[in-house]
């Protein structure tokens, strides 16, 4: 009965595509956790991210869609001593959300409030390029330079992420220069965003923006929940959508599903190195091998992880950048082959022999290891086994193992018990300033061997060196060399072995106009200004 | 009811018989995957069609059969002998040990199941075969279950305490551990079969919940458990109705075990 109702529901809705767009209506979807907090300079999680977004007035704007940086309350900018100073002019006659007026004394104050070291903003840290204070100087009502110890580089994408607070507003953090506005917020339930009256933006018909009056962000975790509404008419988005889903949704209404093509995020697996871990030490010898880890990604079948695990909504993964980040991408660079006699190759130069079926190392040792994932993460435990039955091809026995997340975390960044693991890395950030944290051999996320007091191994070395040069040069241009060897590295020597870039998958009801998805976050969302509903949809909104 | 006994007896020998030759009937090998037709339907090579690896479901319900049905009475028998003795010393001695007894089992009926068996599972050691690690799941299962039924042995022999045969042991200067292990269990034998056949089936659902949370017997091996993980996508059933395949035969086994147990044995 439902599924007709829902079916009757597209029907109807695929009829009105030539209707006009009608303001007002309250658009609903699914956050997937409680936000942590509702002050945009602390934020850490994805709710609370989405929620900067949709509330929060920034001076410049990385375009989800072009990934340009696009001037927003700031009209213009200019970048000064090298990536020192920048120079804002600010955009007039603008309001927060309160009524109260915008200036440059806005800037100076959110600002300070951000880089304050008590605050530990993680937002600061990326501005943080070199110890010493960051000063800001206000030249005029709409005139504001702020200065940095060192150069920063991308220094102008950062501002994408800081909202502007107000000065003089008694609502502080809750006055707001972006589309909506947090008018309520009820814990476990939902947080209601409204349409802020002194929004600046207008249509090209100079109609004011938003269209939507509100949205109405409900909390739910349960994937299949968060589906059954969509098909009920409950709420119109969902990002991130499971390739499952995506094909059965597809099947009924081809129309509400959007396949953005691939996304930021990876699939990975990755063998520990740690030395002081507790693995024999034959193991670590295999694991420390190049011949080794390329035999090993070069015996999974990448494409047909895409076509059984993600019903091809994937593509073979490259390496750290997914060609979706399209700047940052190097596109020299393609996935390691399916080719397991190379691979068998690779591993006799490394003194590895197939006896009986089994693969043998020099010392006679059977190449067996296990490979750790997440239970309840069906694509992964597919794939694992589907790499078991890879390995096995070339006598390798694959142990796979699932853990709850909080056993699987505590092995591999605490206890490194562990020999092999299977895990997704979400990229939010283009720039790659934010993967310090993984290519530094001296970084936490530095998964495969972390926190090293000086680097491990030549290559590792080399990788650090060209982090540090990417990041302290201005010119995009040399920035993109640097890294583009970084991706090099990775590459050749395999520390991780990805496997995949999942597809950007969402599903919109088919009500919803100006529907435009896009691999970032909020895929679905990310233009919700200019987001509204076809005339009697809109008022058939409860 | 006994034609019936024997008839559910006789379906049970039938599945117990079959998969105990699992690797004879399979039409392929359990692990097999056969890329080019996942989830397919039923045909004449794949006879109850393929799952989403393209691995024969046929074979993998029969191999899944023999592991469940061989491993769930195990652990259905090492808690049932697990709860006669703790249920028996408890139950005959009284006082203290009483106490205790039922103070332990007490603990371990409250304890969260689930989250024990995660701990558990996520201290067992990395490297085990699949086998292995499915002995290990159904060991687990088995030394975890023994409290309800400790409890119920824990009564009848409390009850039998008074009773004359028992004096008259007593009397005739009958030490305590010959007094349970020659009148009391012997007394409590058909409390004791019921309990051993009411904890095969909660076996075999305690493994089949471990296996939909990801956490039960481990890849490629099958089980009940994780075939019945395809029922997930609970939509798919009724346009692939032999993806219930797994579960009409779980609620078959279930149903004989209980049909097979007479009715006389369940303690009052």
């Amino acid at each position: 009965m439902m599924r007709r109702c829902f079916q009757l529901f597209l029907m109807v809705c695929l009829f009105l595509p030539n209707l006009p767009a009608q303001r007002g209506g309250e658009l609903r979807f699914c956050l997937r956790a409680e936000p942590k907090t509702f002050n945009p300079v602390i934020v850490t999680d994805e709710p609370s991210e989405i929620i900067r977004y949709l509330t929060g007035g920034v001076l410049l704007r990385v375009n989800r869609q072009t990934q340009q940086v696009e001037p927003e309350l700031a009209v213009s900018w200019k970048i000064l001593q090298q990536g020192r100073k920048i120079n804002f002019k600010l955009r007039e006659g603008l309001s927060f959300s309160d009524g109260t007026p915008f200036s440059a004394e806005d800037v100076a104050y959110t600002i300070r409030t951000l880089m304050d070291p008590a605050l530990h903003s993680p937002t600061a840290d990326s501005f943080r390029s070199s110890a010493g204070p960051v000063k800001t100087t206000v030249s005029g009502t709409y005139r504001v330079a702020i200065t940095f110890p060192a150069p920063v580089a991308g220094l102008e994408r950062l501002f994408d992420q800081v909202a502007i607070l107000s000065s003089r507003s008694p609502r502080r953090e809750m006055a707001v220069l972006g589309p909506f506005f947090t008018a309520e917020y009820k814990p476990g339930a939902y947080v209601l965003l409204k349409r802020n009256a002194y929004y600046w933006k207008r249509d090209e018909n100079g109609e004011s923006l938003p269209y939507l009056d509100s949205i109405r962000l409900e909390i739910q975790q349960n994937r299949e929940i968060e589906f059954l509404r969509l098909e009920r008419g409950q709420i119109h988005l969902i990002d991130r959508l499971d390739p499952e889903f995506f094909d059965r949704l597809a099947a009924e209404s081809p129309s509400s599903v959007h396949d953005a093509g691939p996304s930021l995020n990876s699939e990975q697996m990755w063998f520990n190195q740690v030395p002081t871990s507790p693995i024999p030490a034959y193991k670590k010898v295999w694991f420390e091998s190049r011949n080794f880890r390329r035999a090993i990604s070069e015996s999974i079948h990448r494409e047909d992880i895409c076509r059984v695990v993600y019903h091809q909504h994937a593509s073979p993964a490259v390496g750290p950048v997914s060609p979706a980040n399209r700047f940052w991408f190097n596109a020299a660079l393609k996935p390691h082959p399916f080719d397991p006699r190379g691979a068998l190759r690779r591993l006799e130069e490394e003194g590895f022999r197939l006896q009986g079926g089994v693969l043998r190392d020099r010392g006679g040792h059977p190449v067996e290891f296990s490979l750790i994932t997440n239970s309840g993460n069906k694509p992964r435990e597919l794939m694992a086994a589907m790499i078991q039955q890879d390995l096995g091809q070339l006598g390798i026995r694959l142990n796979v193992v699932t853990l709850d997340f909080s056993s699987l975390i505590e092995r591999i960044s605490q206890t490194f018990d562990y020999e092999a693991c299977l895990l997704g890395l979400v990229n939010v950030d283009l720039d790659p300033n934010s993967q310090m944290n993984v290519w530094l051999s001296s970084a936490s996320n530095h998964q495969w061997n972390p926190n090293q007091k000086s680097p491990a191994t030549n290559w590792e070395a080399e990788m650090d060196r060209l982090m540090r040069a990417q990041a302290s040069v201005i010119d995009a241009g040399k920035r993109k060399a640097y890294f583009d060897q970084v991706q090099q590295i990775v590459w050749e020597e395999a520390p991780f072995i990805y496997l995949v870039n999942t597809n950007s998958l969402s599903a919109a009801s088919p009500s919803l106009r100006n529907v435009s998805p896009i691999v970032m976050l909020p895929q679905t969302s990310w233009n919700a200004e200019r987001l509204c509903f076809a005339s009697q949809t809109a008022r058939s909104q409860p | 009811m006994r034609k019936q006994r024997q008839f559910a007896l006789g379906i049970l020998v039938v599945i117990f018989s079959v998969s105990l030759m699992a690797r004879v009937f399979a039409p392929a090998p359990y692990a097999r995957q056969f890329r080019q037709s996942p989830n397919a339907p039923p045909s004449r090579q794949f006879l109850l069609g393929t799952d989403e690896l393209g691995r024969d479901r046929l074979s993998r319900i029969l191999v899944g059969s023999q592991v469940s049905l061989l491993l769930a009475p195990a652990a259905a028998l090492l808690s049932t002998l697990l709860a006669a003795l703790v249920g028996g010393v408890a139950g005959t001695l009284g006082g203290w040990w009483e106490r205790l007894a039922m103070g332990a089992a007490d603990l371990f009926l409250s304890l969260p199941w689930l989250f024990l068996l995660l701990t558990v599972r996520a201290m067992l050691p990395l490297n085990v075969s699949p086998l292995l690690s499915v002995v290990i799941t159904f060991a687990l299962l088995g030394s975890l279950g023994w409290a309800a039924a400790a409890r119920v042995v824990c009564a009848g022999a409390r009850g039998l305490r008074t009773s004359d045969f028992i004096l008259q042991a007593r009397a005739c200067g009958c030490r305590s551990l010959r007094l349970l292990t020659k009148h009391v269990l012997p007394s409590l034998k058909p409390a004791l079969y019921a309990q051993f056949w009411i904890s095969i089936p909660v076996f075999i659902l305690a493994e089949a919940n471990l296996g939909v949370l990801g956490l039960g017997v481990a890849e490629p091996l099958p089980s009940w458990g994780n075939l019945l993980r395809e029922l997930e996508n609970y939509r798919s059933l009724l346009a692939d109705p032999w993806l219930l395949a797994p579960l009409v035969l779980m609620v078959l086994v279930v149903s004989c075990f209980q049909i097979i147990i007479p009715l006389e044995d369940f303690p009052s």
